[in-house]
């Protein structure tokens, strides 16, 4: 019998062919330190229960299965039902991650943390992860993203971090990425990178995946116990892709439920004007691992464009392009525009605020409501609120949008 | 065996240590590399390293990104360097080793890039975003087509590691001086002497040491265990001005800082 599906990486970080480590020979050991601690924590019941406890009373956890009645109706389909991870401390599925990491940083002892962010929801959660610990924060922001989500970037301030401003490519998600791991390179025997996705070298994408799983898990519970069965279909959005592994993670051997992974669609399908390397891209290497990459004929990465900063970025995790090729999840990409109705219609509809990036997870799961039809369940992962976006969409909503 | 084993057997039997300059392929514009690397040359270099621009180069610091960045923003494609470099390497008498991404090979194919390279007369590949796990198919590629593949070693590596990182490397060892990214410093860690001390006993492949390195002082701490020092962002940062100081004033400015780094190579 085939392995199944969920029983990757191995141990060299391969998901099929892809994943692996590509990186300078500086980071090596402090890689394997950072999957040996992992691999002992994993087992340790202590760590495990450290961890629940701090889902638990820190984060709000278990985030609700909510049913979008008035959504639902709307779309004359399906039912929907929302992940609401937006619920969270810090209003995103970030945070999942930011403490199991954090955690590792102080079993390896380590004291000084740097991270990257796009949308600074990333940068947010480790700030408070940092803060909860008594950990030096180190954030980096390309300055891009510092401009159109600033009340995070004062958070993260508030919370004790230092947020760097990066000025190199096009200021956004990857160069942040590229600046968090030249810091690492120098300062990697005192500080550990928490990276916000499940991209990077091995065993970043592992062990990221591993800390949000626990939203498909609860979320297949959840499902078995609203109404008594799994959903037909999960929609969660792709940037990284680290809320949509957390969530699909758990039901990839459910070989019954249907998995779609939502990229941004930008202003238009040429290149450069759209962030979706799963539909658009190439096999390639970016950040440390081999992955579906929008590059160009020379291997160079190429500009993306979305509309959120944390879909803004030309590479996505290993694990979801093992996915795709495996055709275990389909991926399907989502413009601005009509990420930016759907953001409308579930404010008004339902009285919640998504985030951008979960704009597009609406959309494509509200698409997913009418195709599907009466009597069948989608279930969305709202992987994060709005209240960042604010005044982004008040000032897009200017240019017309 | 390739032209870099051949420079390192002659080198040896003199007595001498390698001096290897690192430039960005196409900063500001591919005529003016030619002009440098012959500049270069004249002036002492065993083997020139040629930088090929990435857009996302994470073991490198601002001087070498900035003029990455440079050349990526004139859409400067690898097939116009290569054709430079065939010019190139017609006339120079040192060997050409290419600093190139892996994002890079692969894209070309493996296969394509080294004959492509090789048709270029370039000698060799360094490869910062290749580790000896992920190296064996490229590895093998290049023992078959004798093309040097240099592979790194740096302080956070283990020793056990240094020496199976030595058993695939060819052409030379890359040591990495310090725990970091490219750029010049003022001072180097002095612990790079004892560990490039430990494995120049147990292996028979040249050694250079490169990041960091700018300074008289610097080569006369190194070049005692070493076969061959690189010296990339305080040529880089010349480059840099070129536009502001004019060539001739930069090509005199290059070759007036190899000649006070190899005099302390030799002293």
């Amino acid at each position: 019998m085939a392995d199944p599906i969920s029983a990757v990486p191995n141990s060299a970080g391969r998901f099929g062919e892809f994943g692996g480590r590509y990186v300078p020979e500086t980071l090596t050991r402090a890689l394997d330190e950072l999957a040996e601690e992992y691999a002992q924590a994993k087992q340790d019941p202590e760590f495990q229960s450290q961890l629940t406890s701090l889902f638990n009373t820190f984060v709000g956890r278990p985030s609700p299965l909510y049913y979008a009645e008035r959504l639902s109706e709307y779309c004359k389909g399906a039912e929907i039902w929302l992940k609401r991870e937006d619920t969270n401390h810090t209003g995103a599925h970030k945070i999942n991650n930011t403490l199991g990491q954090a955690l590792l940083t102080l079993r390896m002892g380590k004291k000084r943390v740097i991270a990257e962010t796009g949308a600074g929801q990333h940068g947010v959660a480790t700030a408070t992860a940092c803060a909860r610990f008594g950990l030096e924060c180190i954030v980096y922001m390309g300055s891009e993203d510092i401009r159109r989500q600033a009340p995070n970037v004062f958070s993260m301030k508030l919370l004790g971090a230092e947020v760097r401003s990066v000025e190199s490519g096009s200021r956004t998600l990857r160069d942040a990425i590229n600046e968090a791991m030249r810091d690492w390179m120098s300062s990697v025997e005192s500080t550990h990178y928490i990276i916000g996705s499940v991209v990077g070298p091995h065993p970043f994408p592992f062990i990221v995946r591993d800390f949000q799983s626990v939203i498909g898990q609860e979320a297949r519970q959840q499902s078995l116990d609203s109404f008594g069965a799994l959903p037909d279909r999960v929609v969660a959005c792709v940037g990284g892709g680290s809320n949509a592994a957390g969530m699909f993670y758990p039901f990839v051997d459910d070989s019954e439920v249907e998995l779609l992974g939502v990229e941004a669609g930008g202003r238009s399908e040429l290149p450069g004007d759209h962030a979706s390397p799963l539909t658009f891209g190439e096999h390639g290497m970016l950040h440390g691992s081999y992955s579906y990459v929008m590059q160009d004929e020379d291997g160079q990465t190429c500009d993306v464009h979305s509309i959120s900063a944390g879909l803004d970025y030309p590479g996505v995790g290993p694990e979801h392009s093992y996915w795709k090729d495996s055709g275990r999840v389909q991926y399907t990409h989502c413009q601005d525009a009509e990420a930016m109705a759907a953001f409308d219609r579930l404010t008004r509809t339902e009285g919640i605020l998504p985030a951008l990036e979960s704009s597009h997870a609406i959309a494509k799961g509200m698409e997913s409501a009418r195709e599907l039809g009466p009597g069948k369940r989608v279930v969305i992962c709202l992987s994060g609120r709005g209240d960042k976006d604010s005044n982004e969409i008040a000032r897009l909503k200017q240019e017309g949008y | 065996m390739s032209a870099i084993d051949t420079t390192f057997e002659t080198l040896r039997s003199q007595g001498r240590k390698a001096f290897l300059p690192f430039i960005t392929a196409g900063d500001p514009d591919l005529e003016f590399t030619g002009k440098v690397l012959k500049e270069l040359v004249a002036r002492g270099a065993s083997i020139c390293e040629l930088g090929i621009p990435y857009s996302d180069p994470i073991a490198d610091g601002p001087v070498i990104q900035a003029s990455y960045t440079r050349v990526l923003d004139q859409k400067q494609k690898l097939g116009q360097i290569l054709e430079a470099a065939t010019s190139w390497t017609a006339e120079l008498s040192a060997p050409l080793v290419s600093m190139v991404s892996y994002s890079i090979i692969h894209r070309q194919g493996l296969e394509n890039y080294v004959a492509r390279a090789k048709a270029a007369g370039i000698a060799g590949a360094i490869v910062p975003d290749l580790l000896v796990e992920e190296s064996a198919e490229f590895s093998a590629l290049c023992q078959r087509e004798d093309f040097s593949l240099i592979q790194l070693v740096t302080p956070t590596t283990p020793r056990d590691r240094a020496l199976k990182i030595c058993e695939t490397s060819t052409g030379f060892l890359y040591f990495v001086s310090v725990t970091g990214i490219t750029g010049e410093r003022t001072e180097l860690p002095p612990e790079v002497v004892d560990q490039v001390g430990w494995l120049k006993e147990r292996t028979d492949l040249p050694i250079c040491i490169g990041f960091g390195i700018s300074q008289p002082e610097h080569v006369k701490m190194l070049a005692p265990v070493a076969d061959g020092l690189i010296v990339g962002s305080a040529i880089v940062r010349k480059i840099a001005e070129v536009e502001e100081k004019g060539e001739a004033a930069v090509l005199a400015e290059i070759g007036d800082l190899v000649d006070e780094l190899t005099a302390a190579m030799d002293s």
